[in-house]
């Protein structure tokens, strides 16, 4: 084993000078976050291995570790394969390619930096979004040999979707290109025309050799007809907008409602924008209450002040309703609060997009239930056109509309990525399936409001003497829904209560006889009837519906239209093997024939229901025993 | 951690007792002030960790307020595994499964861990929230995406979020940060004269008779300090006379070695570290 104090040293700065001073120094340092883009062969971790090397960032074991495996896997000969340092993943190192986000570090005299270092492939589109949502600047890279290609024009369109606005054109592989600048300059002026075409404005070229060291941390000396800055030096000295954050005004969203005891009631959070002082003025979002700072409380006693990034807990004068989700904002510069939007989505899972199915939405601290509508149009990362779609799926961008069931606190993403930028999560599988970013508040979202009625629910339910509610029978095809639907609403009528059934067969001659059976129009087809059917609870009706409404989303979505207690889900529970057995309407047996498509069962999913209010078995039981156990749970 | 204490229903602190630890420590105090931390401390102990760091490890844990759990695997203690006989057996079944069974128990759901991206290349790709399934693997293939500051806690029933607040602190940022704060850490991070053996390309600490002595192996007193704690007899010390904070912080800017490099566990095998941690590991 090496001992560190047996070595040469590496860092002079520390050792020519006081520790002390240099610790305050360290400690003033700023931070740049940037990302590299660029696709496998444009070296990509060839720049960033090269870079952590020349500032002195790799150890005697990471290089000892890296000349072996250089002999091992290396594609450069004898000489090191600094894109070994870099590839992570024991797959990765197979495949020769960087599958996912990986994170760096390095620290000069002047700053200190994180790198994400992010694949270039359009499959891994998300990936570099991803990278992108959190940098200051882009390195895009580009083969001297191959000039601005497409790849080039995706990477430079998703660094400017994501807001940033620094943007670096590393003309890499100039030793392959025989240092020549004609190659340089006309690589820069196609570049250039393209840039400013999507928005991108002030872009500075530079070229390097990721593999020689050519204009990385030092000069070249194979290029003096170039006189600009090294990437490097670029890198320290480029200004960093942590500004722009701090001129905005104040913003936090609240994380967490701090109560150690009766006395104290303090709310922690980040502060997302602007500068918050003791007595300064605040309201509370979306309620919109109204009270004054008293304290800034942190483990290191009381702030004066507190500024965009810091995390603090803050005490208001007054005893108002704030929680977490709610943000705090300056009383006489309050954002926007809203439900209808437009925004640009990255969709991000296997999984594709439905419209009109209820996905989380998760903006800063707010979580609420999102309604996507259909794309209005999706972008070509290639050719940046828009392209009409129906829906989104794995690295597709696309523009659409979103109603989220609540009102949120926002802003549009391009003032800020704190309160504009949102995800979209499953409900059932909670994996983050989009990513998202607001333009704007759609008109109608505040323009109509809703018009208060007097008489309500409850006067109409009254009158009819009933408890409204809604039955839901879900099941497959065949399963004997119409069947028990159509003898619980007769055991009804019979009771004297006003009901009304709606029926999956029916509902498709009338209002849902533009859908057809993806899952799209699936989704559609249930959230039409949910509202019909909370319509019709709300004139005072027992409403019985029996669709096989496939997705456990949908139905849990309508459960979440009713109020507490109202929403009746019942399993119409018969197997697979008897319903294709029986098959009164012969629709299984077109289906196994391949003559229809989309069917329930066959070649769509049925996702059972967890935990219904009912579960009838149809094998131990009749249909009229059925309708009478609902007709029990229901009145009794 | 304020997230994670906002959207799960029982999170814990996994505390090491090491730097990285300390750090966690603090910055938990700083995110919930005036409250204590809303969450445990977890130790899951080999019984093979130095002596000065079971001693720090009370002494913290009465400071902060905060409980302590202590946790031993009861089925390695009876088989008696440790690190001389059972090699890379010893870190599976004290800390892996000790850590598994650890979380089961008192059900668990989220767990800080002071794990940085700096340390280790599989580690460089890991998501500040980490998901486990059910069974407490890792798959790097599947991860959530996170971007801005958002992220995704919501997990299904018998999964586990691992969260790794230091994701982007360096080790430099970890050093300074300790000695901004003065806070305590065990003295075997810094230089002094202790007995030592060299076993294995490793300088090994007689920490006390738990350390059987090979034939024609006599101590020898070297002036060492250690770059990272772990359990003795596989934590390798350097030489090192840097007995103070702003010493080892030189030391630490004229190094030409990286901290892992100490470590017995790394250089078992290639990508050791991320199969590991497919496993399990922290």
């Amino acid at each position: 084993m090496k001992i560190p104090s047996d070595t040469p040293a590496p860092a002079p700065e520390a050792a020519a000078e006081d520790i002390g001073a240099y610790l305050a120094r360290h400690e003033c340092k700023d931070l740049l976050r940037f990302l590299t883009c660029g696709s496998v062969d444009d070296g990509k971790s060839t720049l960033i291995g090269r870079l952590l090397y020349d500032t002195k960032l790799l150890f005697d074991d990471q290089l000892d570790a890296l000349e072996a495996d250089s002999k091992r896997l290396g594609t450069q000969g004898d000489k090191l394969d600094f894109a070994l340092l870099v590839d992570g993943l024991a797959a990765e190192r197979e495949q020769g390619i960087t599958i996912d986000v990986a994170y760096r570090f390095f620290t000069t005299d002047r700053r200190k930096f994180i790198v994400a270092d992010t694949p270039g492939h359009e499959q891994y589109t998300r990936n570099m979004v991803t990278g992108a949502s959190t940098a200051d600047l882009a390195v895009i890279l580009v083969d001297a040999r191959k000039g601005v290609l497409t790849q080039t024009r995706r990477h430079s369109y998703l660094a400017h979707l994501l807001g940033i606005r620094r943007i670096v054109l590393a003309v890499n592989k100039m030793d392959l290109a025989g240092y020549d600048q004609a190659a340089f300059d006309a690589i820069c002026a196609e570049y250039a025309a393209f840039a400013a075409g999507i928005g991108i404005r002030g872009q500075l070229a530079i070229p390097i050799s990721g593999l020689a060291g050519d204009n990385i941390a030092g000069p070249s000396m194979h290029m003096d007809w170039y006189s600009g800055p090294t990437l490097l030096e670029h890198l320290e000295t480029v200004e960093i907008d942590a500004d722009h954050a701090r001129r905005a005004g104040f913003r936090m969203p609240v994380q967490w409602v701090n109560r150690p005891n009766l006395d104290f009631r303090g709310f922690s959070g980040l502060v997302a924008s602007g500068r918050i002082a003791a007595g300064h003025k605040v309201r509370v979002l979306p309620s919109g209450a109204a009270s004054k700072v008293t304290r800034i409380v942190t483990l290191d006693g009381d702030l004066d002040e507190a500024d965009a990034g810091q995390s603090i807990t803050v005490t208001l004068a007054d005893e108002i309703d704030c929680s977490r989700g709610s943000v705090l904002v300056a009383a006489d510069d309050p954002p926007q609060v809203a439900d209808q939007f437009e925004a640009t989505l990255v969709w991000m899972s296997d999984e594709e997009m439905l419209a009109g199915r209820s996905y989380l939405l998760k903006l800063a601290t707010q979580t609420v239930n999102a309604r996507v509508q259909a794309p209005k149009y999706q972008v070509n990362v290639n050719s940046l056109e828009h392209l009409a779609a129906k829906t989104l799926g794995l690295n597709d961008i696309g523009v659409a509309n979103l109603t989220t069931d609540q009102p949120i606190v926002f802003e549009p993403y391009r003032d800020s990525p704190d309160l504009g930028g949102f995800i979209l999560i499953d409900r059932a599988t909670h994996a983050t399936v989009a990513a998202g970013m607001i333009h704007f508040a759609l008109r109608r979202s505040q323009n109509i409001h809703w018009q208060s009625i007097d008489i309500g629910p409850e006067a109409l339910a009254r009158l009819k003497n009933q408890e409204p509610a809604l039955v839901w029978l879900t099941g497959l095809s065949g399963a004997g829904k119409s069947t028990i639907a159509n003898l619980v609403q007769k055991k009804l009528h019979r009771m004297n209560r006003h009901t009304f059934l709606l029926d999956g067969d029916n509902v498709r001659h009338g209002l849902n006889k533009d859908l057809g059976f993806t899952d799209a129009d699936r989704v559609e087809n249930i959230r039409r009837v949910g509202e019909v059917a909370k319509l019709m609870a709300d004139a005072g009706l027992i409403v019985i519906a029996a669709f096989i409404s496939p997705f456990r989303a949908e139905r849990e979505m309508i459960r979440r239209m009713l109020p507490p207690g109202r929403f009746l889900e019942v399993h119409v529970d018969t197997p697979l093997g008897v319903v294709e057995q029986r098959d009164v309407k012969g629709l299984y047996a077109k289906a196994r024939a391949g003559e229809l498509v989309n069917f329930t069962g066959i070649d769509s999913p049925f996702e059972t229901p967890d935990n219904p209010e009912l579960r009838i078995d149809t094998l131990r039981m009749s249909p009229e025993e059925a309708a009478d156990e609902i007709v029990e749970r229901l009145l009794g | 951690m304020r997230e994670v204490v906002a959207e799960t229903s029982r999170p814990v602190m996994l505390y090491s007792v090491g730097k990285d630890s300390a750090v966690m420590l603090h910055l938990a105090r700083k995110a919930f002030h005036p409250s204590p931390p809303p969450f445990p401390l977890l130790h899951v102990d080999t019984t093979w960790k130095f002596r000065a760091m079971y001693e720090l490890r009370d002494r913290m844990a009465a400071e902060s307020g905060m409980e302590l759990i202590v946790h031993r695997n009861e089925e390695a203690l009876a088989k008696g595994i440790n690190p001389f006989d059972h090699g890379a057996l010893h870190t599976d079944m004290w800390k892996t499964e000790g850590l598994k069974q650890a979380l089961d128990a008192h059900g668990f759901d989220a767990a800080f861990g002071g794990a940085r991206r700096d340390e280790e290349k599989s580690r460089a790709k890991e998501r500040i929230f980490s998901f486990r399934t059910a069974n407490h693997v890792w798959d790097p293939k599947n991860q959530r995406p996170e971007l801005w500051r958002l992220y995704n806690a919501r997990k299904s029933k018998g999964e586990s979020i691992r969260v790794f607040p230091l994701s982007n602190w360096t080790e430099l940022d970890v050093w300074q940060y300790i000695h901004r704060y003065d806070i305590p850490i065990v003295p075997l991070y810094l230089a002094a004269r202790r007995p030592t053996v060299e076993r294995d390309g490793m300088i090994v600490m007689v920490d006390d008779d738990r350390l059987p002595l090979r034939p024609g192996e006599t101590p020898v007193w070297r002036s060492i300090r250690f770059r990272t704690l772990g359990c003795y007899p596989l934590t390798g010390a350097i030489e090192s006379e840097a007995a103070t904070l702003p010493d080892i912080l030189r030391e630490m800017l004229l190094t030409t070695t990286s901290e892992r490099q100490g470590r017995a566990i790394d250089r078992e095998e290639w990508a050791s570290m991320e199969k590991k941690k497919r496993e399990g590991y922290f």
